[in-house]
């Protein structure tokens, strides 16, 4: 079937054809919507600790913590999609990522509520994004894809960390 | 045996690079008609050994082309040949040219290149025009010196050779024997001695030879692989070669009796035939299509010195850190012991705190040390000024000089890497819009040869380098009129000369109506700005019109460690660079004045100290507000004195930066991070950035200003 | 063991050189240009010199004139390292009273082969 179609289905399994871009996606949870981001960027996943304050920042730029030495800024996904804010738990999780922005490689971490699955996708059957929290928030997204029962939305990291 | 030569490879690039820096250094003393020996002698070695250690690793390439560099600089010091300018201009091609080889070695690209063969048969042209004769003759050696081996022959020859050396044989050091072996390694040989020279005990010279001999050889090699035998001691034996027999794969005899004249061995009979098959050699090579190099960098003229992974280190240094680290092993050992106590007291608790402050004097001793070893001098960097100098000038139809000081100041490697192109910017952007065509010059009453000055010199932690020419100065007039076009400044708005000068660092400005070659190419000053910020220094200029400009750069002395004061801000930590605190207090009340518009200062002896509230500036609200309640550290950044308002002051320590920028961005009014103790990351604040994002200063205004309102700044 | 003192100018050549006489059981002291080599040689014996022609300060012909006044080198093998080109300096090399020549570029196992002969 074409992929028109099988968008039209909404159906999503293992991708069987060679054609199929398959990818990887570390799954995590946010204000009960399941993302994904593309595990290649995925360096380590740490529990959430204190950060040093980066004086005039924006909201959503928690501050930095030491990573074996190197200085990384980490970014609150909450409030970068401006949805609202929940007190940090035992299982509130920082993501370290690798994203390039304006051509450099920049080691960054998101706070996401907790971590879901790793899936394996077909990129080639991603639907259009729809609204999340605000029409900004648009260009964070890559699309919808659906997965067994449920909806997960593909992130685009780079535009989410490039500020 | 076969030995690895690739382990001595590396010795060889560098030394060959300090070769060819050292060629061009004095090549650009030198003028054409000149016959100072010592520098073209100086010279003319360094090709030398670039050559000779090219051939023996294997350089081919290499070694051909230094080949035609080499003979004629040994034409120039035998004074067969005058020294052109064209020569010079040449020879500082072909340096770049073999810069570019080297290149392509630690690269592992070919060496070879069009602008190689290009270049090596222009030298050649010059030297076929006049000296036919020893061209060829050096070609012959050439192909002479690789017919060594003994042809494997099918004819069998049986020669007589007559051996009569002369007295002094033995002072030469040759010895018959060696000569006897190597016969013997050609065929069979019988031995003769004839004594009938010897004189009688009293007359005899024990260091005298007087015997002859008479050696019959039977072998299959060549009538001159039996002559190299004695190449040695042609000139101080009487040979006589016979032969006698020749017996050829038939088993035909051939008696002939050949004698021949014992002269040196003479082969320009054999000059044709080897000319003509080097040359076709030749010929064939330059129809072999060459992949251009990947980095040419003959028309750039600019060195290009691939940065190499090595450092040459004085012993100094390394007896400096042995000592060191001798220090550091005695103290631990005593710290062990110190462990190891069954149990402790009051004295070990003494001893212990002893031994630790011991060991902090050691590890700083060595972290200095180490240091060092990353410094260098800032000649390195210095000396491809003068070739850039000679070569833009030239281009642009100028006269200028180029003078360097300090040229032994220190610095890290690192530093002075990333140092070169901001320079280079600068100087070619002196020379292009600072320093009057000598016409102009004369007209001003100046020496029609302008001067570039290169200053180096350490003050305090910071090394400064400036960069100075007697040209016309900068345009202020112009300067302002662009900066109002595009949009930095206001029209009416007014700023010192000085404040608009240094508006040329601002991003989007140029004043460069035509895109000149040299330095209106888009890479403006800003950049050269960024670049030196990005080292953790500043860059300002000094201008006088008709007069000149100054350029100065401040460079910390090192990238990788600050002494700094931490200080508290409500529940935040920050560091302030210990080597801007001029001191720090309490604020008394009554010496504090209002200006206006928010801002406060502080009456300290004979200046005026403006308060900045670090807590408004940073917004950290749960920090101390009133100025009686924290503490004040006066600080100075580029000759300005603030005060910053902090809660309190925590512990003064070393701190290894790391940065913010990496993986986040520019932060105003922080320079860097650091990791404290306890693994969490503290900000360094930038003094100047925070007087700038205090609004006391605006962009390029020196001197502070105190009208502008602090609320408008955050 | 036998002993060799090495002069060059050029490290990685120096380099080389003792590298492969090393390994073949010789004792090689270096010197970097002719003048070192002199007070090296005056102070002691060697079996073999090798030297360059082209050094600063002093170069290899005037080395050679200076060892042979020495009353330990006057019978000993001294070799210099020329290049093809050098058919003049083949001549005065060995008007200054040097043995022979090896001619570069040379491999390691020219080298040896030319050592071990007058090594004896």
């Amino acid at each position: 079937m074409t992929s028109q179609e099988s968008q039209q289905l909404n159906l999503v399994e293992e991708p069987s054809s060679e054609q199929a871009e398959c990818v990887q996606y570390l799954t995590f949870m946010m204000a009960e919507e399941e993302y994904g981001i593309e595990i290649l960027a995925v360096q380590e996943i740490r529990g959430w600790e204190p950060m040093t304050v980066i004086p005039n920042s924006p909201a959503f730029v928690k501050g930095v913590l030491n990573l074996r030495g190197t200085v990384v800024p980490v970014v609150d996904l909450r409030l970068r999609f401006q949805l609202s804010t929940v007190d940090y738990s035992e299982v509130t999780v920082v993501v370290i990522v690798k994203v390039c922005i304006e051509e450099a490689e920049k080691i960054m971490g998101i706070v996401v509520d907790a971590v879901s699955d790793v899936y394996n996708l077909d990129k080639g059957v991603v639907t259009r994004a729809p609204d999340v929290g605000e029409t900004t928030n648009k260009p964070f997204i890559e699309g919808l894809i659906q997965v067994s029962d449920k909806m997960v939305v593909l992130l685009d990291l780079e535009k989410i960390l490039d500020f | 045996m076969s030995i690895d030569l690739s382990q001595f490879y590396e010795v060889f690039i560098d030394e060959s690079y300090e070769g060819l820096e050292i060629m061009e250094s004095e090549l650009l003393h030198l003028e054409p008609g000149d016959v100072d020996s010592e520098i073209i002698n100086t010279i003319f070695r360094a090709a030398h050994s670039i050559k000779g250690g090219s051939g023996t690793f294997g350089f081919m390439a290499i070694a051909d082309f230094t080949h035609v560099v080499e003979t004629l600089l040994d034409q120039i010091r035998n004074g067969e040949r005058e020294l052109e300018s064209l020569h010079i201009d040449l020879l500082l091609k072909s340096i770049d040219c073999l810069r570019g080889m080297l290149n392509a070695i630690q690269n592992d690209e070919p060496q070879e290149s069009e602008e190689a063969e290009s270049l090596r048969q222009q030298f050649q042209t010059i030297l076929d025009g006049s000296t036919q004769k020893a061209s060829q003759m050096e070609e012959k050696v050439v192909d002479s010196a690789t017919v060594e081996q003994i042809e494997p022959g099918s004819v069998d020859s049986i020669w007589q050779i007559h051996f009569a050396p002369l007295p002094h044989l033995f002072r030469t050091g040759n010895e018959p024997l060696f000569i006897f072996e190597d016969l013997a390694a050609l065929g069979d040989v019988t031995i003769t001695a004839e004594l009938d020279s010897i004189p009688g005990l009293s007359e005899l010279h024990p260091e005298d030879s007087y015997l002859s001999w008479l050696i019959g050889l039977d072998t299959k090699a060549d009538e001159s692989a039996i002559k190299e035998v004695f190449e040695w001691v042609e000139d101080d034996a009487t040979i006589s070669y016979k032969l006698i027999a020749q017996i050829d794969d038939l088993n035909q005899l051939n008696a002939e009796d050949y004698e021949q004249d014992p002269e040196p061995l003479d082969s320009n009979s054999n000059v044709e035939p080897m000319v003509a098959s080097a040359q076709a050699e030749k010929s064939s090579k330059s129809e072999i299509s060459v992949k251009t190099m990947t980095k040419s960098k003959l028309t750039d003229g600019a060195s290009a010195k691939v940065d190499s992974s090595s450092i040459r280190v004085g012993t100094d240094k390394v007896d400096s850190l042995i000592n060191m680290v001798g220090e550091l092993v005695i103290t631990q050992a005593m710290l062990n012991e110190l462990g190891e106590a069954e149990e402790f007291n009051q004295e070990k608790l003494l001893a212990l705190r002893e031994g630790l402050a011991q060991l902090s004097h050691n590890t700083r001793d060595l972290q200095e040390s180490v240091m060092r070893i990353r410094m260098l001098p800032i000649n390195f960097v210095f000396s491809r000024f003068p070739r850039l100098v000679r070569d833009i000038s030239q281009k642009l139809d100028k006269k200028v000089e180029i003078k360097m000081l300090g040229e032994q100041t220190e610095l890290d490697k690192t530093v002075m890497e990333k140092l070169s192109d901001p320079m280079v910017h600068l100087v070619r952007n002196s020379l292009d819009h600072g320093l009057e065509p000598p016409e102009e010059r004369i007209a001003a009453g100046k020496n029609e040869i302008g001067t570039v000055t290169l200053n180096a010199y350490h003050q305090g932690g910071n090394i400064i380098i400036e960069i100075i020419d007697d040209g016309r100065g900068l345009n202020t007039s112009k300067i302002r009129d662009k900066a109002v076009t595009n949009g930095l400044i206001h029209a009416d708005d007014e700023l010192s000369d000085s404040e608009i000068n240094e508006l040329i660092f601002q991003p989007g400005f140029s004043t460069a109506d035509e895109v000149s070659d040299l330095s209106g190419r888009g890479v403006g000053m800003d950049v050269v700005k960024r670049n030196i910020n990005a080292l953790n220094g500043t860059v300002d200029v000094d201008s006088s019109p008709g007069k000149g400009s100054t350029f100065t750069i401040r460079l910390p002395l090192t990238l990788a460690i600050l002494d700094g004061q931490l200080v508290t801000l409500g529940s935040n930590v920050y560091i302030i660079p210990l080597v801007s605190i001029v001191e720090s207090l309490q604020i008394e009340m009554n010496k504090v004045n209002s200006v206006g518009g928010g801002l406060d200062v502080l009456r300290l002896r004979d200046e005026y100290i403006p308060i900045l509230r670090l807590y408004e500036l940073f917004n950290h609200h749960d920090a101390q507000k009133k100025l009686d309640n924290g503490l004040l550290v006066v600080v100075e950044s580029d000759n300005e004195k603030v005060g910053l308002l902090v809660d309190d002051l925590l512990a003064q320590q070393q701190f290894v930066i790391k940065s913010l920028e990496a993986n986040y961005k520019k932060v105003d009014g922080i320079s860097g991070a650091t990791i404290l103790g306890d693994g969490s990351v503290s900000l360094i604040v930038d003094i100047s950035g925070l007087i700038q994002l205090a609004g006391l200063k605006k962009a390029g205004r020196q001197g502070l200003d105190f009208n502008k309102p602090l609320s408008e700044a955050v | 063991m036998k002993k060799i003192l090495a002069v060059d100018d050029s490290a990685s050549m120096r380099q080389m050189v003792c590298f492969t006489l090393k390994k073949a059981g010789f004792a090689v002291t270096e010197a970097k240009d002719g003048q070192e080599a002199f007070d090296i040689a005056k102070a002691s014996q060697f079996d073999v010199v090798i030297s360059d022609v082209n050094m600063p300060i002093m170069d290899g012909i005037t080395l050679v004139q200076n060892l042979r006044t020495l009353p330990d080198f006057k019978f000993t093998p001294i070799l210099m390292l020329t290049t093809e080109s050098g058919t003049d300096k083949k001549t005065e090399g060995k008007a200054a009273g040097a043995t022979g020549w090896i001619v570069k570029p040379f491999n390691p196992d020219q080298l040896l082969a030319v050592i071990n002969k007058v090594a004896r």
